[in-house]
């Protein structure tokens, strides 16, 4: 009996968190596409997750592109197909590995510090004096975020698949012999609009899950996690493995679905 | 000025304020004491707006405060002045923007007026030359002046004031009960100051009431709680051990 209401219980304070992830969500989108939106701070934080987190995506992507070429070129050649090395590497590369895996990047690399940042500011009550100034913490702490997370991760997603092709590119062709007109002319002819769409569209969705999570969990830092710095540690811990979570989980869900494509 | 009637507030099944009432007229400060963790804070909030009631009302110049919404809240918000415990300065943006920031943000005030006005507050509580500096690189007591820099740049009607001398040396600590007086009778402000200055602060306040267990214990002038029998009031004054503790 006691376990049932246990259950019960943390079912229900569950839930309430889930619904109170999705009010911050719709507060934030509504604040987004109101004015005003503060533009000097949305500079910074496209500085802050896109350009600076640029090195990183170009030493996965490089990384990933060859290990890709490395791969693909062993098992197509037991086939005798490792013609189609390019456009393997370019499909797995935009539709999948691409949004992914900048977006778990980007998790760790701005994500973990969106959400200590505004936890930092939550317990020493920044966040108070912010909303007592009359002004919105929305506006000035989340929808900057959001919308730079928006617009940087389908550019980063672009350069991670660029590096990456030829990452591929340097491995299949400079090491293992595949010519290179091979290698980019039979990946232009079975790369599509679609599949580029495809990954476009991922990259966004992810843009939005990395600045959600995140925000909510800094902005919410003691609520659930108890003040002082060990709420902000665990704050961070928790939204960089949900962000990261939900990114993978998402993932499945829009490719098995294709709701959006 | 401020009213709170009947005030009840728990976190998560925890009562920290079981039916507090208060009244603090135009123009006084009344200094609020009592444990550490026995919701002084969270009272201050509710004042503030910050944190809404479960039961009862926080009337702050006749406005109830869990009801006011844009433009009203925006504007009673504007008469409101609050000293967090910690300073709660940006801390990405130097001690001149820090102050400047409301100013910018909220008024229509032109560049060198901004600064005109920001110098003058930062003269006011002895900050000159130390403008461009940032929170990380000034000293407790600094933060705590930059702070008051920044909420007196509205004028306020009312100030909120958490613990503005704790985890200060005495000397500094005196400096900010000096400049809160010095300030007061300037301004003539309303104000609560949460506090463990006792008797220090007997001089700055006209009233003192203590909360305990969620209630207010005691309220009255210095002298009648200097004079109160309840021995955890004493306690508190003197220093000693409550009987009802031991
Ligand atoms: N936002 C909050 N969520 C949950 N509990 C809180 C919150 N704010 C304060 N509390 C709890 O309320 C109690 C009183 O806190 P506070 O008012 O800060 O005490 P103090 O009198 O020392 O200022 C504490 O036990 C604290 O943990
Ligand atoms: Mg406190």
């Amino acid at each position: 009996m006691d376990l049932v209401r246990k259950l019960g219980e943390s079912a229900i304070k569950a839930l309430f968190r889930l619904g109170r992830m999705g009010i911050f969500l719709a507060k934030a989108f509504a604040f987004s596409v109101t004015p005003p939106v503060k533009l000097s701070l949305l500079i910074k934080q496209i500085q802050f997750i896109g350009f600076q987190s640029i090195s990183v995506i170009f030493l996965t992507g490089a990384f990933t592109g060859m290990v890709l070429g490395y791969q693909g070129f062993n098992t197509l050649s037991r086939f005798g197909s490792d013609a189609f090395l390019g456009p393997m590497v370019g499909l797995s590369l935009i539709k999948e590995m691409g949004p992914v895996i900048s977006a778990l990047m980007v998790t760790g690399r701005a994500g973990s510090s969106i959400t200590a940042e505004i936890g930092i500011m939550r317990i020493s009550e920044q966040i108070d004096a912010l909303e007592l100034m009359g002004l919105n913490p929305y506006r000035y702490l989340i929808v900057p975020r959001l919308l730079a997370a928006i617009v940087c991760l389908p550019l980063l997603t672009a350069i991670f698949d660029v590096i990456g092709i030829f990452g591929g590119y340097l491995i299949g062709v400079k090491m293992l012999g595949l010519s290179s007109g091979v290698y980019f002319g039979e990946m232009v002819s079975y790369v599509e609009m679609g599949d580029i769409l495809e990954g476009l569209i991922k990259s966004l969705n992810f843009g939005v899950i990395i600045a959600w999570v995140c925000c909510f969990k800094g902005f919410h830092t003691g609520f659930y996690t108890g003040f002082g710095a060990e709420g902000v540690s665990k704050a961070t811990t928790q939204a960089v493995v949900l962000s990261s979570v939900l990114i993978l989980v998402w993932d499945y869900f829009l490719t098995s679905t294709r709701i959006f494509l | 000025m401020i009213k709170i009637e009947n005030l009840y507030k728990s976190f998560d099944g925890l009562e920290v304020l079981r039916g507090v009432n208060l009244e603090v007229g135009k123009g006084r400060i009344l200094a609020l004491i009592g444990k550490s963790g026995c919701g002084k804070s969270v009272l201050l909030k509710h004042v503030a707006g910050l944190m809404k009631p479960d039961k009862g009302r926080v009337l702050v110049d006749g406005h109830d405060m869990c009801c006011l919404r844009g433009r009203d809240l925006f504007t009673l918000r504007n008469r409101l002045g609050f000293l967090f415990q910690s300073g709660a300065l940006f801390d990405s943006m130097s001690i001149f923007d820090n102050v400047a920031f409301p100013l910018r943000e909220k008024t229509k005030l032109r560049a060198n007026e901004i600064t005109d006005r920001v110098m003058n507050e930062l003269e006011q509580v002895g900050l000159l030359g130390a403008e461009e500096k940032f929170p990380s690189q000034l000293s407790g007591g600094m933060v705590k002046r930059a702070a008051m820099a920044r909420a007196l740049a509205g004028d306020p009607e009312i100030m909120l004031f958490d613990e503005p001398t704790t985890g200060l040396d005495p000397l500094t600590g005196q400096t900010i009960l000096d400049l809160i007086d010095s300030c007061h009778r300037r301004l003539k402000f309303t104000g609560i100051m949460v506090t463990h200055e006792v008797p220090k602060i007997f001089e700055v306040v006209d009233a003192v009431a203590m909360i305990d267990k969620g209630e207010i214990l005691l309220e009255g002038t210095a002298e009648e709680i200097l004079k109160s029998e309840n021995s955890t009031v004493k306690a508190f004054v003197t220093g000693g051990r409550p009987r009802d503790i031991e």
